[in-house]
């Protein structure tokens, strides 16, 4: 009796327009707030920081900038990754040659920019769709990369575009520790998603999701065809941009190009199928999903087949569980994660009374 | 001039091979319409799988290493390994999703590429293999004398084979039962189904065939550059062939191929050196997204609109 | 009767529309009255709606011209029509199927719709104002319609005669001056069919919407237009009033089929 709707009447419209009608829901939304914001960057340990927590945070932001375009908008993209090396190379340019910017402004400032090149390599999805526009995509993830690569400009004249971010300056405190860069990232993208859930639940995002369901009949209501993907293929590149500069400054401090491959990019394609495609939350738990599997596996493996097969075998059965786990998902359950957490919710809101 | 008809004819020659892996997509577009983004990765496999048996079976027989036993044995086993890799997907992968989108199919055989890629390093290792056909790289003598324009002779021996099959799986197509009802499934599964053409025989030919196929082609590229990982991104060249050729066409993936195999050569050779190099990779994929926008519909395709 | 039919407000003169060989209409000239019941019948690939995607800018006939409320209509697409005040169903459903009736419902309001993405995001003041003044016309409609029990609903998940109900719902809340529709009642049985016509009937009576119907049913069409336009292998065969058309040689051929 402890999850129910019952006795909760929506007086009004706005009530029952919010994001969880449900008080429970709400409450629990907060406990996990003031969990993974105060809690756990008080008790946890660098490692859990550094290597779980952080990534898994920053891979849901470029998760989410992939929904939208895919899950929401309906047009598949293969090179999320190079979006994010366009926001962390971005970030680190603006940073580096404009004395005094600071790294919030530096931050949007990259997301713009991805945001911009998004635009570019989405002028085909006016014309095509499905995989043809999948394919037209991976022009974007091979061409960044190698741009980036080649073009010396773009990393300060290091050698194979290798660059270092600089430290994390806000209002003069800067972020140094695994504690303070964590506590930055969870606050960046928790009101980034928040900012991404209020326009995929309105008019935004019914255009988005009409585009993608029927693209003519969105059009004879007076959805612009164009205005709706470009602004999609915008606000995505945006998100991973963002997600790309802070894969840079907040997570592995050094990135070259060649680290925002197609592989990468896969990975992000990944964590939606699992996590849910066309679900904000869905991306917080597919990109949980993804980070913590190869650890797991990394832990598992050594103890069931023995420790003598060596890396190449975890790494190539880490490859077989990936995709085999893709085409599980697809099968049994392609709304992913968090369509099975909503269906666990309501067989909760029945117990104990099942009927 | 010279340098220019070089650079050309080992352009379309590669282009050939790519038209080769284009055709196996097209197949399998074609009878089941999946897009089938492990092709690349069956390339590989493939190519993998052959050295392999090359490299046990000497040891297991007590035979010479490069005795032509070994060679052809080694064949018929990766043969026979695409096509239990064929039956298996069609088993496990694409009968559970058959009705579903063709996006979600797509993204299935995405997930099926990092299997296929995991099963054959994991079953032979990721050390990089070289792999010997016979024939040697160098410029066809003739031709050199004559007229000065240097032609390997591994690239016009690869181009013949892989022309001879394209015109072997053309053959077939067009004029074999199966390939009569293959046509016929490519244009309406449903009717299909309805005059009693298993579906299910279909596919699995057709997804053996495209493994013959990627035997074919992994082994070509093997030998020219080693049998190694990078071999799926080459193969996944074939995907802007497919744009350009359309993807149900046959004539088109042959044209397409030959339009990017040469035109990636006359870039990198001409182009690239202003830009510092390196653009084949990227360069036919933004080729073919330039003539999307221009021609959506691709080389052959027709213009459709779509009805309400 | 409250209504008053009024002037000529679409005017379609001589169009002609071909998919490569396939002549889809071919010189075709009829108009449409303000506040009328106007449909269109014929046999099946008749041309029927490929005529009401002339109308509404899905498909751009190569010949002929339209006239919208008196002035030329140049290559119009399908936003244009719709912000002209052209709604429409379509005789396939092409509701959005990931989502809710509701939220289906909803984008028949975008065009009066002012916020942009950037207000949606913080969803603060006008954006969620806005939201909710809309909302409370979109109830009225599904009041109207009487759908309040599945508002939150995924449409893949209904049946086909309310699919068609939904649909309609979210022509309605575009409030449109002109209403296309293509055969709303196929697939349904009696009862839905009842239904349906009583709420052309009243959008038509209570709002003055014009409308133009697609429909198979004779019964339902002589019953309910004003007046009636026959088509047969893309071209006019009859145009009038009910009894007219009804009478009509060529119609009576087209129907019984004894030419061709
Ligand atoms: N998008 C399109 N592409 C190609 N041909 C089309 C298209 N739309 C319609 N046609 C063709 O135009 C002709 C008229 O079709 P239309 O759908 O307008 O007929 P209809 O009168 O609505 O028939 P029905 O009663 O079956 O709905 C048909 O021959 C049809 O095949
Ligand atoms: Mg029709």
């Amino acid at each position: 009796m402890l999850y129910r709707e019952a006795g909760q009447f929506k007086a009004t419209y706005a009530e029952d327009s919010q994001i969880f009608p449900i008080r429970q829901d709400k409450i629990g939304f907060w406990v996990l707030m003031l969990v993974f914001g105060v809690a756990v960057p008080l008790l946890t340990n660098e490692y859990w920081l550094k290597a779980i927590l952080i990534p898994v945070l920053i891979f849901s932001l470029a998760a989410i900038g992939l929904n939208i375009l895919t899950g929401y908008a309906g047009q598949l993209s293969l090179g999320s990754a190079a979006f994010m090396a366009v926001g962390a190379f971005a970030a680190y340019n603006f940073i580096l040659r404009i004395e005094g910017m600071p790294f919030l402004v530096a931050l949007v400032l990259a997301g713009l920019t991805a945001a911009a090149v998004g635009i570019l390599f989405g002028l085909p999805s006016l014309r095509i769709k499905g995989f043809y526009l999948a394919v037209a995509t991976l022009a974007a993830q091979f061409f960044i990369v190698w741009a980036l690569v080649k073009f010396p400009w773009f990393s300060n004249n290091s050698s194979s575009g290798v660059v270092t971010a600089q430290d994390v300056t806000i209002l003069g405190y800067t972020f140094a520790t695994p504690e303070a860069k964590y506590v930055l990232t969870f606050l960046i993208v928790s009101f980034m998603a928040l900012l991404a859930k209020n326009m995929v639940r309105s008019s935004t995002g019914r255009a988005w999701m009409a585009v993608r369901d029927m693209d003519v009949a969105a059009q004879v209501i007076g959805f612009r065809l164009m205005r709706t993907k470009l602004l999609a293929f915008a606000v995505s590149s945006f998100y991973c941009g963002v997600a790309g500069a802070l894969y840079a400054y907040t997570y592995i401090g050094t990135v070259e190009p060649e680290g925002f491959n197609l592989d990468l990019s896969f990975k992000i394609l990944f964590m939606i199928i699992i996590g849910g495609v066309g679900s904000i939350m869905g991306s917080f738990l597919g990109a949980a999903f993804i980070v913590l599997l190869p650890i797991f596996l990394d832990n598992v493996v050594p103890v069931i087949f023995g420790d003598s097969l060596g890396a190449g075998f975890v790494s190539n059965f880490q490859l077989i569980v990936f995709g085999g786990l893709i085409i599980f998902f697809l099968i049994v359950e392609p709304h992913g994660l968090a369509r099975l957490w909503q269906i666990a919710k309501e067989k909760l809101r029945l117990w104990p009374f099942p009927h | 001039m010279q340098f220019f008809i070089e650079v050309l004819v080992g352009g379309l020659l590669s282009g050939v091979m790519y038209a080769l892996v284009a055709l196996g997509f097209v197949l399998i577009y074609k009878a089941s319409g999946v897009f089938n983004f492990a092709q690349g990765a069956m390339v590989f496999f493939a190519a993998l799988t052959f050295v392999g048996f090359q490299e046990v079976l000497p040891g297991w027989l007590g035979l010479e290493a490069d005795s032509s036993v070994v060679f052809w044995l080694a064949f018929l086993l990766a043969f026979i390994a695409m096509i239990v890799l064929g039956i298996a997907t069609e088993r496990i992968v694409l009968r559970p999703l058959v009705n579903q989108p063709h996006i979600t199919l797509f993204m299935a055989t995405i997930g099926l590429t990092y299997v296929v890629e995991g099963l054959a390093q994991m079953t032979w290792g990721a050390n990089v293999r070289g792999l010997d056909l016979g024939i040697v790289d160098e410029p066809i003598a003739w031709l050199m004398d004559n007229y000065e324009i240097g032609v390997s002779k591994f690239d016009l021996f690869a181009a013949g084979v892989a022309a001879s099959l394209v015109a072997l799986l053309a053959l077939l197509f067009q004029y074999t039962k199966v390939g009569r009802a293959l046509r016929a499934v490519a244009d309406d599964h449903q009717a299909a189904l309805s005059i009693g053409i298993p579906l299910q025989t279909i596919w699995r030919v057709v997804w053996a065939v495209a493994g013959f196929v990627a035997l074919v082609a992994g082994m070509i590229w093997g030998a020219r550059n080693g049998v190694q990982f990078a071999l799926t991104f080459t193969a996944l060249k074939a995907l802007p062939v497919l744009i350009l050729g359309g993807f149900t066409s046959v004539p088109g993936a042959i044209v397409g191929g030959l339009i990017i195999g040469a035109s990636e050569k006359l870039a990198e050779v001409y182009v690239g050196p202003f830009v510092g190099g390196g653009i084949e990779g990227w360069f036919p994929y933004m080729l073919a997204l330039a003539f999307l926008l221009v021609r959506p519909e691709g080389l052959f395709g027709e213009k459709h609109i779509d009805r309400v | 009767m409250a209504r008053q039919i009024g002037d000529v407000i679409v005017d379609l003169q001589n169009i002609s529309l071909r998919f490569g060989g396939v002549k889809a209409l071919t010189d075709i000239s009829f108009n449409v009255k303000e506040h009328e019941i106007r449909s269109i019948i014929g046999p099946n690939g008749a041309g029927k709606s490929s005529m009401l995607n002339v109308i509404n800018g899905v498909y751009h006939p190569q010949e002929g011209q339209i006239f919208f409320k008196g002035a030329l209509r140049k290559k119009m697409e399908p936003h244009e029509a719709a912000e002209q005040g052209i709604a429409r169903t379509f005789q396939n459903i092409a509701l959005f199927k990931g989502m809710t009736v509701l939220d289906n419902i909803m984008t028949g309001r975008n065009l009066k719709m002012k916020c942009n993405f950037l207000q949606h995001a913080l969803y603060w003041g006008a954006a969620q104002k806005e939201e909710i003044a809309h909302r409370i016309k979109v109830e009225e409609v599904i009041e109207f319609l009487e759908i309040q029990d599945i508002r939150k609903t995924p449409v893949g998940r209904l049946p086909y005669g309310l699919q068609k109900r939904v649909e309609l719902a979210r022509a309605l809340a575009a409030e449109p001056h002109i209403l296309l529709l293509d055969e709303p009642m196929a697939g349904m049985n009696v009862e839905e069919k009842q239904d349906m016509c009583r709420f052309i009937l009243d959008v038509n009576d209570h709002y003055g919407t014009t409308i133009v119907l697609i429909e198979h049913d004779m019964g339902v069409v002589m019953d309910i237009s004003d007046r009636v336009v026959v088509l047969d292998y893309g071209k006019k065969i009859g145009d009038g009033e009910p009894d007219e058309v009804k009478n009509n040689p060529d119609v009576i051929k087209a129907y019984l089929g004894t030419t061709h």
